[in-house]
């Protein structure tokens, strides 16, 4: 099991907003300038504190889009949602020059490195995409050709997050595979796959057991629960398996 | 050095008086129940299932599953809070206190200052021998009146709400008594040793 220990103590600290880019109607990248900044490694997040007028204050993580070699400047990439407190606010009202809270980085076991090597395979849902993307630049960022295999579901073609990016980063033929699923619409001609994920299509994806993959699923609850449990049957080692879940159950 | 600092136009939502003196800071209310766990859920089947205790003990103490059942049940109905931000109010949980386990075992308090939960699955965390004495932790098998679903760590898990919710270990098969603390699965990734919400003891140095 790899280990990457963080040290020190993890300060708040300003970044400034250099840049924002709408990815989707519903997500929204933040570029950050922190001065301060000490790395991170490709799929691991930072906390985030809003301070109100009183001092009311409300905290949320969010992962790291970004590959270690931006050095100072962090992205994040935001999902709004409807209900959200935090969300709204980095979607909606935030603007470049803004100012925003921050610390980390932080998790140290939902990451990839080059040096762990074997073929990837990286499954995201919806906005789980984000910490997988970290390590799909941090992989193009070092030149590595480890072979790797993306499978994206969204919900539709308009919410596939980084998909110019992930297309052109296809087409530089360096051993990264980019499968998409769309869960509720598709678009005329579409020809990825039409439904959610399921035993079936991770066994049509999936590297062999025998190239001893490295798997790693982010995505909401159920979507990772499907995924890692459905892995398990092909022969892969729950150890080589990480997840990393979001939002509620529903609650159960 | 952020000190003073004030989002532009940020509103947030504040809580009434009563839910904000309830939660630990930098929290906020969570009406569902999200999961977090760094792989795939195991399953172990409850004829292989059982709870040991192990380490600086005088002999080993293990229950099967039924055994365990047959011990005297508590229902706490408790505040919970995950370090990644959630807390929920009053759930409501059945199981055997530590304390009730550990009474069956023979061991040295000066040998035993804390312990180590372990999993299914290869998890770890500790925790001072004191903080699952005096009714604080328990072993739980049933949340909300049902059995803890397999995603929430059933068929058992540890159950310690005065701490951050990574110290209720899923999928718990049992408890290492040891003399010297050592960090479990996410103390040794960055994670605070302890994890006192109310001292927002998320991360080493908090």
């Amino acid at each position: 099991m790899e280990r990457t220990a963080l040290s020190g103590r993890l300060t708040w600290q300003l970044g400034e907003v250099v840049a924002t880019h709408q990815e989707t109607p519903r997500t929204r990248s933040l570029t950050l300038a922190v001065p301060k900044w000490a790395g991170h490694l490709a799929g691991q997040h930072v906390d985030i504190r809003l301070t109100a007028e009183g001092g009311y204050q409300a905290e949320r993580s969010y992962s790291i889009a970004s590959p270690p070699e931006d050095g100072q400047q962090i992205m994040l990439t935001i999902e709004q949602l409807d209900d959200g407190e935090v969300s709204p606010y980095l979607t909606e009202e935030l603007r470049v020059g803004d100012k925003l809270e921050l610390r980390g980085p932080i998790g140290g076991y939902f990451v990839w490195e080059e040096r762990l090597g074997e073929p990837l395979l990286l499954i995201a849902g919806g906005s789980g995409i984000v910490p997988l993307m970290a390590m799909i630049r941090h992989r193009r960022a070092v030149g590595s050709s480890i072979p790797t295999r993306l499978l994206v579901s969204s919900r539709t073609y308009e919410d596939i997050i980084y998909r110019d990016e992930l297309e052109r980063l296809v087409g530089t033929g360096m051993a990264l595979e980019v499968i998409h699923t769309l869960t509720r619409t598709q678009p005329p001609g579409w020809v990825g796959y039409s439904r959610r994920i399921d035993a079936e299509l991770l066994r049509a994806i999936a590297w062999p057991v025998e190239q001893h993959p490295l798997a790693y699923i982010c995505g909401p609850t159920p979507f990772v629960e499907t995924a890692a449990t459905d892995l398990l049957p092909l022969g892969y080692e729950p150890t080589r398996i990480k997840t990393e879940r979001f939002g509620p159950t529903g609650g159960s | 050095m952020s000190e003073g600092f004030i989002s532009r136009a940020f509103r947030g939502r504040r809580q009434q008086s009563d839910v904000a003196g309830r939660l630990p800071p930098g929290q906020y209310l969570e009406r569902g129940f999200p999961v977090l766990s760094a792989g795939p859920t195991p399953h172990t089947p409850l004829e292989r299932w059982d709870f040991s205790i192990i380490g600086n003990v005088k002999e080993p103490k293990r229950w099967t599953w039924q055994e365990l059942l047959a011990l005297p049940h508590e229902t706490p109905t408790v505040d919970i809070s995950c370090v990644t931000k959630w807390t929920k109010f009053d759930t409501h949980w059945e199981g055997v206190s530590v304390e009730t386990l550990l009474q069956q075992v023979d061991y040295d308090p000066n040998d035993a200052r804390y312990v180590i939960a372990f999993s299914d699955g290869g998890y770890t965390t500790n925790l001072p021998l004191a903080d699952v004495l005096g009714g604080k932790a328990w072993v739980a098998f049933s949340y909300e009146g049902q059995p803890l679903a397999p995603e929430h760590g059933g068929p058992a898990r540890l159950l310690v709400p005065h701490l951050y919710f990574w110290k209720s270990a899923k999928w718990v098969r049992g408890l290492r008594l040891v003399e010297q603390d050592e960090p479990g699965f996410w103390e040794s990734l960055g994670y605070n040793n302890y994890g006192d919400p109310w001292k927002e003891q998320r991360y080493q140095g908090d």
